[in-house]
């Protein structure tokens, strides 16, 4: 009987060091190129990341998750029509469809401490998972400090800087923006919380802070909870938000919004 | 202000103001020309513009500047150093007529090398527009620069690859097992090169010893840097922390370097800073620049060019300092500058013949974001295309995937699928080495025996 052909696949002597970093290393070969399993787990990895960025916001999930608490909702849209029209114009993005701007204008709404306003951004996912939740907490917490709350926003094809239109319109003296960010190979439904005081169209990145990787593997949304209503009380206090407002509890960091914080904004 | 150029196309006559305008309209389609409202209306139109262009002559570039010669250093820069006497043999030509002369089997490997200096970045963006892949492709092959610190990259039948060994807090023992996957995949001849999670001096110091002990230690043939900002690393040169490379991140307009923190002369500082290590062995080409398309838009620094004759400027501020390597990042800066698959390759291909033609030791970050609507397939396409351009390095990171910047490049495996698929192989210096560590055979094949146990020993033993 003939002995069953060997593999031609080589594992790498050094897999034990694997254990020091979460990069891609002592992945093996066959003849010079990655072998199947790794190429394939690649893949995957990737995507999970493009199915995120192409998911939508789960509209039943969201208006259930959101109704105990007993405030209106509305739905916007960005000028942003699709999401390759979103993926080329991240201007349209920043800005609400002039029907949306409309409809909150028509609102007329009474001067607010807080809008808690929720977008899509690159990661429905994210929001789909998390959004509800952090939501609750939000809400629950501004109740409880006795601060009073804008109307619930939802947008699609939304960028950052939509929260800040949004808050102005709503009358509110700060915004809260939760938004789906950029997905990495490692992570697919990461949520980024965005505060910007005194909201109003044309604020850039130096004018909010951001909390970032919000997700049961990174800051749980219990801790992000907390860490947000830190920043909104601190924020009312300097009257500000922006590189002047530093966390100074515990880690993970509190970094100002910038190119760097996963977000394109 | 400048000329009117036109193009009538079955009795509709198309006007392109000035030649900015004329460039902008003729450049292949990319999201980022459309997002600052400057790509052709239509696809006639994007050819009416290549037809002018193609009937511009070269020397119209020296006299209409496309971004002003007063409030531009990179424009004076380009101007103040033109060489005529190595303009001389295209002088008389058009832009349509230099595509010609450039794929003629006359304009050889040093025809073309002599004709560098007479190039302005516009010349060469210019003329790039008019050609298809597969003439950047063949133009470029014929191009060869070579540079040298402790190694020669750049030679013909040569790929180098920068061993990127990234990690999200900058972990010493995290980057020291992905150097050592790298360095046992036969990567790092072009630099091992780390992008810091923070631009502390004191944490760049570290990771420079770390890389400097190793490469004593072993008697590695090569260069490290840490692509901090150059301010950090010019403080760290006056503090005696041994540096080899001098790293920046630079643009084609004076308000995009402003934007980075930079400008002529704080280059200059940090060149001269770099050379007065001496700490080059075979030369003295110190200098590592980062470019990419859409980073003058990003920076609202753009003058209503288009992002690939902006991209091209910024290679005549890197020839300016003798760089030893010069690449791309094509596909980093996302779907809303170059938005797909199709449109990172044409960039790729744009940005390497162009670095060549205008004299410089190009590399390419060939990568992508998982927001473009591309993947790991168009990677391969591009990365072969270069091979076949003669691109002078590419990126090694492990398995192609940055933990640290969160976007997908090219691989330890894919360097050595690149080598093997067209007989190339690396450094010569860094190829003796991996001989002699028993880390490849010959053939380029790699071999699972020899020092490597010592490697690892001598990485995690501090």
């Amino acid at each position: 009987m003939n002995e069953p052909q060997k593999l031609p696949v080589e594992t790498d002597e050094w897999t034990a060091l694997k254990a020091f970093t979460e990069a891609r290393i002592a992945l093996g070969k066959t003849g010079v190129s990655v072998p199947v399993r790794a190429s394939l787990a690649f893949r995957l990895a990737h995507a999970h990341a493009k199915d995120a960025v192409y998911s939508a916001l789960d509209t039943d999930a969201l208006m259930q998750a959101l109704a105990p608490l007993e405030l209106p909702v509305y739905w916007l849209q960005s000028r942003a029509e699709h999401r390759d029209m979103y993926l080329q114009r991240p201007d349209y993005g920043r800005q609400l469809a002039p029907q949306s701007a409309e409809a909150l204008r028509e609102i007329a709404a009474q001067p607010a401490d807080v809008a808690i306003v929720v977008a899509d951004g690159l990661s429905a996912t994210a929001v789909n998972l998390y959004a509800g939740t952090v939501v609750q907490g939000l809400v629950q917490a501004s109740r409880d400090q006795g601060f009073t709350l804008a109307p619930l926003t939802l947008v699609e094809q939304g960028r950052v800087a939509i929260g800040d239109e949004i808050g102005h319109l709503l009358n509110a003296r700060m915004v809260v923006m939760l938004i789906g960010e950029r997905p990495g190979l490692s992570s697919a439904d990461s949520l980024g919380a965005y505060l910007t005081f005194a909201p109003a169209p044309g604020l850039t990145d130096e004018r909010r802070n951001c909390i970032s990787n919000i997700r049961q593997q990174g800051l749980p949304p219990a801790m992000a909870v907390e860490k947000i209503m830190y920043l909104v009380s601190e924020a009312f206090r300097l009257k500000l938000t922006g590189v002047a407002l530093k966390d100074t509890t515990d880690t993970p960091p509190i970094l100002p919004a910038g190119p760097d914080a996963g977000q394109l904004s | 202000m400048g000329m009117n150029y036109a193009c009538t196309i079955r009795g509709f006559t198309y006007r392109f103001q000035d030649l900015k305008t004329l460039l902008a309209k003729a450049s292949p389609a990319r999201s980022g020309d459309g997002l600052a409202g400057v790509a052709a209306d239509s696809y006639e139109e994007r050819v009416a513009a290549q037809l002018a262009l193609a009937d511009v002559p070269l020397r119209t570039f020296l006299n209409e500047a496309v971004v002003p010669y007063e409030s531009d250093e990179v424009t004076r820069l380009i101007l103040d150093t033109h060489d005529p006497v190595a303009f001389a043999p295209v002088s008389h030509l058009t832009v349509g007529d230099f595509r010609d002369w450039l794929l003629a089997d006359a304009a050889d490997t040093e025809t073309l090398r002599q004709l560098a200096p007479g190039l302005t970045p516009e010349m060469v963006a210019a003329v790039s527009k008019l050609m298809r892949n597969q003439d950047l492709i063949r133009v470029a092959q014929k191009i060869e620069v070579v540079t040298r610190f402790r190694n020669t990259i750049g030679k013909k039948g040569q790929l180098s690859a920068r061993l990127q060994p990234n990690h999200p807090v900058d972990d010493p023992r995290g980057i020291a097992a992905s150097v050592l996957d790298g360095l046992l995949y036969g990567s790092g001849d072009a630099v091992i090169g780390i992008n810091p999670a923070t631009d502390s001096p004191a944490a760049t110091a570290k990771l420079l010893y770390l890389l400097d002990g190793l490469r004593e230690r072993f008697s590695i043939p090569t260069q490290s840097c840490v692509l901090s900002h150059i301010t950090t690393t010019i403080q760290l040169v006056e503090q005696g922390v041994p540096v080899d490379l001098v790293f920046q991140s630079i643009a084609g307009t004076e308000g995009a370097n402003a934007s980075f923190g930079i400008n002529l002369a704080l280059l200059q500082e940090g060149y001269e800073a770099g050379l007065s290590l001496g700490r080059g062995t075979l030369g003295q080409n110190l200098m590592y620049f980062e470019t990419g398309q859409g980073s003058a838009l990003s920076a609202n620094a753009h003058h209503g060019l288009d992002q690939q004759t902006c991209e091209t400027r910024a290679y005549a501020v890197a020839r300016r300092y003798n760089p030893l390597l010069v690449n791309s990042v094509v596909g980093f800066i996302g779907p809303e500058y170059l938005f797909d698959g199709k449109q990172i390759i044409r960039a790729g291909l744009e940005d390497h013949f162009c670095g060549k033609l205008l004299g410089l030791p190009m590399g390419m970050d060939i990568c992508y974001t998982n927001h473009a609507n591309a993947d790991q397939d168009d990677m391969d396409t591009l990365l072969t295309l270069l091979g076949v351009a003669g691109v002078n390095f590419i990126m090694g990171v492990p398995g192609a995937d940055d933990i640290m910047l969160n976007y997908q490049s090219t691989s330890f495996h894919d360097a050595l699928y690149v080598r093997k698929a067209l007989g190339l192989r690396p450094a010569p210096e860094f190829e003796a080495w991996l001989h002699r560590q028993g880390i490849m055979d010959t053939d380029g094949n790699r071999l699972f025996t020899g020092s490597q146990p010592q490697l690892y020993a001598g990485l995690f033993s501090e």
